[in-house]
């Protein structure tokens, strides 16, 4: 019982920061691109604007909704809600915190204690590539159609070198638990640097951050929405909430790439010299605030990338991927095995 | 609640396998493989094998059938081209395959129950640990050799598929 009650209160805490992760991040975005192009951004509905998604969410919801006539119907339903089911289940196997002692029972902060948790959490987030196939192929639109055939390579491409920079880290730790691989960068370098996989990993954290931008279709790797050639790629033809959904489903993934940056190179809820011994209370909020404050660097890095670089084209963005990304993830893949076996990790 | 979750998964794989073999519709008929995969996969959970579950939704769930579905919309394979009637060679050949097919699962299961000493696998045995010892240690040569049969498969498709006139030619001089 006691366990059950807190699964159910882990998952609810998560539910709740996923879906308020958009609304926040569409705040920073507009704000973000209007510093970055010397303009003011929206700055009328609340101090600063900061009531915009607000106004947004209404929008959305109270928009006509429209179903073409000529759409595949039941692909075309499904598709916005597979959109966020791969990004709202990856994120149980991110631990996001120590483990905690509640009135003598021990709760691990972390959804789905399972023994293949970095595996499962690609393999979900891998399935996120059918809400977009589906959805430019039940539109019936060929700028649609154009958009997720172009999703499809991509994903393909990226994938292969995102999840070969994630075994790299896996090597050195012996494990595929999420848990063990922030356990294992807990400690210091000569007593100030903290042993965080980013060092070691340098070349892995490069593959792995291109690899996120292409997973999550973010400019410069947006190219299945490029609005300037495909009106807006594979979700032209949706309206109201179901548009908002696809929005929605990109927000949580970056949030939970972002998640899994930190925890695999950037020690995920642990921070040298925090104590995490107090009152359970406390330990657990400064685990979760830990990996949130490092969630959002790569949330601002991803914002300040899509304002400042142009887009790529599609050429280029596979020759990137298969001629660039993989040889090198390979390439780290070697360095850290052979560094592994040589016993210097 | 072991037995309700196979009971649902074990539907599910069936139905959509049927639908995989019946539907009409190339794109409809890899979505329901996309189930049947998945259902495959809860129920590898089931039997003690996360590993085998997880590198089941992450290969092929997650890309070879990606790759299906890129196909399918590139080459845009029209919903009647499936309605060409078979012939009576097709008709014979897939009797043939059933009969084999239910000879070899009978088979299986008469054995199964005429001798209890087969031991069931535990998880121990089907840790990643010891799965990474007999891949890579017991079982290497077999391994690789699959995996060169695979490379040289990929090979003769990429051949194949090239324009006739872009493939080298024999009797050059």
């Amino acid at each position: 019982m006691f366990e059950l009650a807190a699964t159910a209160g882990k998952i609810g805490i998560w539910v709740v920061i996923l879906l308020s992760v958009t609304p926040v991040m569409v705040w920073i975005e507009r704000r973000g691109c209007a510093l970055i192009q010397d303009r003011k951004g929206p700055n009328r509905v609340g101090p600063l604007g900061l009531f915009q998604p607000l106004a947004d969410a209404v929008k959305l919801l109270f928009k006509e909704d429209i179903i073409p006539s000529e759409v595949d119907r039941p692909l075309y339903l499904l598709a916005p809600i597979l959109a966020i089911v791969p990004a709202l289940t990856t994120f149980t196997v991110i631990p996001f915190g120590p483990t905690i002692i509640i009135g003598g029972q021990t709760v691990h902060l972390l959804v789905a204690d399972v023994d293949t948790g970095a595996l499962l959490l690609l393999a979900l987030s891998s399935l996120g590539v059918y809400s977009l196939v589906m959805a430019g192929y039940s539109s019936n639109n060929k700028y649609a159609l154009i958009g997720s055939v172009r999703a499809t390579a991509q994903m393909i491409s990226y994938e292969l070198a995102l999840t070969l920079s994630v075994v790299a880290v896996l090597i050195p730790t012996g494990s595929l638990r999420l848990d063990d691989v922030v356990t294992y960068q807990q400690g210091l370098w000569l007593g100030v640097i903290p042993q965080w996989n980013i060092f070691p990993h340098a070349l892995g954290f490069l593959v792995f951050l291109i690899a996120a931008f292409a997973e999550t279709n973010r400019l410069p790797f947006d190219l299945s929405e490029a609005e300037s050639e495909l009106v807006a790629g594979y979700h032209t033809e949706y309206s109201a909430m179901k548009f908002s959904l696809f929005f929605m489903g990109e927000y949580m993934s970056m949030a939970t790439l972002g998640a899994l940056g930190a925890t695999l190179f950037l020690g995920g809820w642990h921070l040298p010299g925090v104590d995490f011994t107090g009152w359970w209370v406390t330990s657990a909020l400064l685990g979760m605030g830990i990996l949130i404050a490092k969630t959002s660097l790569f949330l601002l890095f991803f914002v300040w990338v899509r304002w400042t670089f142009p887009r790529f084209r599609f050429d280029q963005l596979l020759r990137l991927g298969w001629k660039v990304l993989l040889p090198l993830a390979i390439v780290n893949l070697i360095l850290i095995s052979a560094l592994t076996v040589a016993g210097w990790l | 609640m072991e037995i309700a979750v196979f009971a649902l998964f074990a539907f599910l794989a069936v139905i959509s396998a049927i639908v995989v073999v019946s539907h009409r519709n190339p794109v409809y008929a890899v979505m329901s493989l996309v189930i049947t995969l998945i259902s495959l996969a809860v129920l590898f959970v089931l039997l003690g094998a996360p590993f085998i579950a997880a590198i089941q939704v992450l290969v092929y769930a997650g890309a070879i059938l990606v790759l299906f579905l890129f196909v399918i919309m590139l080459l845009n394979v029209e919903e009647d081209a499936q309605r060409t009637r078979s012939g009576i060679f097709q008709k014979v050949t897939a009797l043939i395959s059933a009969a084999l097919f239910t000879g070899i699962l009978a088979g299986l299961f008469w054995r199964d129950t005429a001798s209890q000493e087969v031991a069931p696998l535990t998880s121990q045995s089907i840790s990643l640990e010891s799965l990474a010892h007999r891949l890579f240690a017991a079982y290497l040569l077999p391994f690789e050799m699959i995996g060169l049969l695979l490379l040289a498969a990929v090979v003769a498709a990429t051949v194949l598929a090239k324009p006739y006139s872009s493939r080298p030619r024999a009797e050059d001089p």
